[in-house]
């Protein structure tokens, strides 16, 4: 038992796993005020993707995978909200079964049957071929983070030198915009 | 009709429109500009200080005793970096600056130039905003906005980064008609079905139990007469944070004193065994709530705050209302009043005999002395010859403070100047100097160290300069107090570095800077020398040489809950009192 005087850390509960939709104004640095309020604050980080949504309006949006504890998780969102540049805070793992895309792009280099057998996986998963040399494929596959894992895992063992991700993009189902 | 002048005159020209009346600063190579603009104009006073952080703690001081925004104006680079502690200091006790610093040219940023330093950067993590300026069209709106964000929601501290060119840029000058933001738009108002259960909550109770911090002070006077209100009409007893002081008057029976590491004995147990607790405006600090798992556990609790971050944050609540305390306990006033709850008084009998029997320990209790000087009985005496007097007090960091916390009794808000969150040795006589400036015929005293005074022992030339009156009443015991009470309690007596050796004499060091030295070291003298500080009418360093082995008691040590708190009579045998898992984590 810690008998600190310093609040004990409570793991109660088990951690989740958590997507975050974060509208933010697109300005310097607000990219580093997310980040430094996750690092500062001792939080996760497992994919971060950022873009500007709405350019008249200078808004980005940020998909943030994060995971803690449902305390932790609710603090994170009420950090987000406190910083003065977040215009909203959307948990779409809340709000239900969100449909969650990313991108990566692996470099694979071999020949002789391996070069096939990457040909014959690469067309199995649905991967477009982006670039190809005698000895060399690009491809790109657009997929859930389970699926992108298993290609990876797969072309590692037929030439996979390079991986390149996005990080997650994702968005809730049904008619509702955020 | 927008005007046109140079960014410089528009930082001067937003302080006047902003009702800016003093800022603390100093000079440097990247805000020339705005001196000059300064220069030519009287409405804005300039208080030059010694040192970056002397001016942050000032205008601390002077945001905390009128409510009002403090403003600080430094150069780039070491004018910054040197204002980091005091912008943190703000930042952990939600005291609403405006911090407005240069910078080198938009051209040469990022390029390690002369007194360059990534201001928005290092800042970002200790400050509420921040902003770098990089157009002079942008100027007007970011500095109005910085004022807006500064005062409004949870206040804080707000940086301005203006490069030298940008200052010398012209542009059009308006003052913005709204304070809209985009995005920020802070809750004032509380949810009212949440407030309904809140007093439903209250009027079931049977052991209540008001704790209240810093935010009632920051709503402002009426947020503590609301308080005032509420307590009276309930007639449950009310603690508070060491942020909190003030909000509710010493004086009144219903009070139990502060709460916390040294905080009373009954508030404590008060707190340990109510089966409703009502926090408002304080934030379950780590201070307060000692070991979580064993606090207050009987209790269900209700916490307004005006951040949402700051409910369920530490401890877990049952209504969290998020809100401005003024607005929230104007809605509960409201609500108690008109809806025909009453309290139980029965139950409120018996609590409240409980809390008698707890008050009749006598908590802070200590062996009194003829031939020493005991620093309980130094703030006895300060506090009974100032009592009747505008009194405001500032503290550093230390056993005195929490002894200042102790026997300094507030029946006002906003007369108390502390660094809580973060713990600033060197906070007390620069706050003092800011708590001066605005009231300037009041008597203002920084309970003070003999370790921390010297500090900021640089901001006495500024008192001097400015013929502010303010008095430093030394707990001199030639200790780090704290450190040497903690390594008492924890390292087995070994007092690594915490001896004061090669003191100035304080006296003489009083009296080098142009003000005036008095030491007392006898119990029977010390009425006639504290009536001797208040009737000086110029900065005084009052040098009260104090008993080196008295310890602060109550205290709850590290690893134990409220209700196992040791007071001052098992001070012989404190050693043994904290287990070997707890020295770790103090």
């Amino acid at each position: 038992m810690n008998t600190s005087h310093y609040p004990v850390q409570v793991e109660h509960q088990v951690p989740e796993r958590h997507t975050l939709a974060v509208i933010v104004d697109n300005e310097p640095g607000v990219l580093a005020r997310i980040a430094g309020m996750f690092s500062g604050r001792g939080y996760n980080i497992e994919s971060l993707t950022v873009s500007e949504t709405e350019h008249e309006a200078h808004l980005s949006r940020l998909t943030i995978v994060t995971t803690g504890t449902a305390l932790v998780v609710e603090q994170i969102k009420a950090q987000l909200g406190r910083l003065v540049v977040v215009h909203r805070v959307v948990d779409l793992t809340d709000q239900g079964d969100a449909v969650e895309r990313e991108l990566v792009l692996v470099k694979v280099v071999g020949k002789g049957d391996a070069r096939v057998e990457a040909m014959r996986l690469a067309a199995a998963f649905g991967a477009r071929t982006l670039d190809a040399t005698l000895t060399s494929f690009v491809y790109e596959l657009t997929g859930a983070t389970e699926e992108v894992e298993r290609f990876i895992k797969v072309m590692t063992s037929v030439g996979l030198v390079e991986v390149s991700r996005t990080g997650i993009a994702a968005m809730a189902r049904g008619p509702e915009a955020m | 009709m927008a005007e046109t002048m140079t960014g410089a005159e528009m930082v001067i020209r937003t302080l006047q429109d902003q009702g800016v009346e003093h800022i603390f600063g100093y000079p440097g190579g990247a805000v020339l500009p705005i001196y000059d603009a300064l220069f030519h104009q009287e409405k804005v006073k300039h208080i030059l200080v010694r040192h970056e952080q002397g001016a942050v703690h000032s205008a601390e001081g002077y945001a905390r005793s009128t409510g009002k925004v403090g403003v600080v104006l430094v150069t780039s680079g070491p004018g910054a970096t040197n204002a980091i502690t005091g912008l943190t200091d703000a930042l952990m006790d939600s005291i609403p600056l405006v911090c407005i610093t240069g910078q080198v040219p938009t051209h040469l940023i990022g390029s390690d130039a002369f007194q360059e330093c990534d201001t928005v950067g290092i800042t970002r993590h200790c400050t509420k905003h921040n902003y770098l300026v990089k157009n002079v069209a942008d100027l007007p709106r970011i500095l109005h906005e910085a004022f807006h964000i500064a005062r409004s929601g949870r206040p804080g501290p707000v940086v301005v980064d203006i490069p030298k060119d940008v200052q010398f840029a012209a542009g059009d000058y308006l003052r913005p008609v709204t304070n809209e933001h985009r995005a920020y738009r802070p809750q004032i108002k509380g949810d009212l079905s949440r407030i309904k259960a809140a007093v439903e909550l209250m009027a079931s109770a049977r052991r209540p139990v008001f704790y209240t911090g810093g935010g009632v002070i920051n709503s402002g006077p009426e947020a503590s007469a609301l308080l005032r209100e509420l307590v009276r009409l309930t007639g449950f007893p009310i603690t508070s944070t060491l942020m909190g002081l003030g909000a509710f008057p010493a004086s009144d029976p219903q009070w139990l004193g502060m709460l916390g590491m040294h905080g009373t004995y009954e508030a404590n147990m008060a707190m340990h065994d109510c089966d409703v607790m009502i926090n408002i405006g304080a934030r379950f600090d780590d201070r307060i709530t000692g070991r979580l798992d064993a606090f207050s556990p009987g209790s269900r609790k209700i916490h307004v705050d005006i951040d949402p971050s700051s409910i369920n944050k530490n401890v877990k609540v049952d209504i969290g209302i998020v809100g401005d305390c003024a607005h929230v306990l104007e809605d509960m006033v409201r609500i108690w009043r008109t809806s025909g709850i009453r309290a139980d008084k029965e139950a409120l009998g018996g609590w409240n005999r409980q809390i008698e029997r707890w008050r009749g320990r006598n908590c802070l209790a200590y062996r009194p002395s003829a031939d020493v000087i005991k620093p309980q009985y130094a703030l006895q005496r300060l506090q009974e010859l100032t009592k009747d007097r505008k009194t405001f007090i500032t503290t550093e960091v230390g056993q005195h403070q929490m002894w200042a916390a102790q026997f300094m009794k507030f029946e006002e808000p906003n007369r108390w100047m502390t660094s809580g969150g973060l713990g600033t040795m060197g906070y007390g006589l620069p706050a003092a100097i800011g708590v001066q400036m605005a009231h300037r015929d009041a008597l203002v005293i920084d309970v003070a160290g003999e370790a921390s005074i010297l500090m900021n022992m640089q901001e006495m030339s500024t008192a001097v300069q400015y013929r502010l009156p303010v008095k430093i009443f030394i707990l001199n015991n030639e200790y780090m107090g704290m450190v040497r009470q903690w390594q008492e309690l924890l390292h087995g007596g070994r007092y690594s570095e915490s001896y004061s050796e090669a003191l100035p004499d304080f006296v003489k060091l009083a009296e080098a800077y142009g003000g005036v030295g008095i030491r007392c070291s006898d119990p029977a003298r010390l009425d006639d020398a504290i009536m001797e500080m208040i009737d000086t009418p110029r900065p005084v360093i009052f040098d009260c040489i104090v008993d080196k082995a008295e310890n602060c008691f109550p205290m709850i040590p590290s690893g134990k809950a409220h209700n196992e708190m040791i007071l001052g009579d098992a001070a012989v045998d404190i050693g043994s009192v904290i287990d070997e898992e707890g020295k770790m984590l103090v």
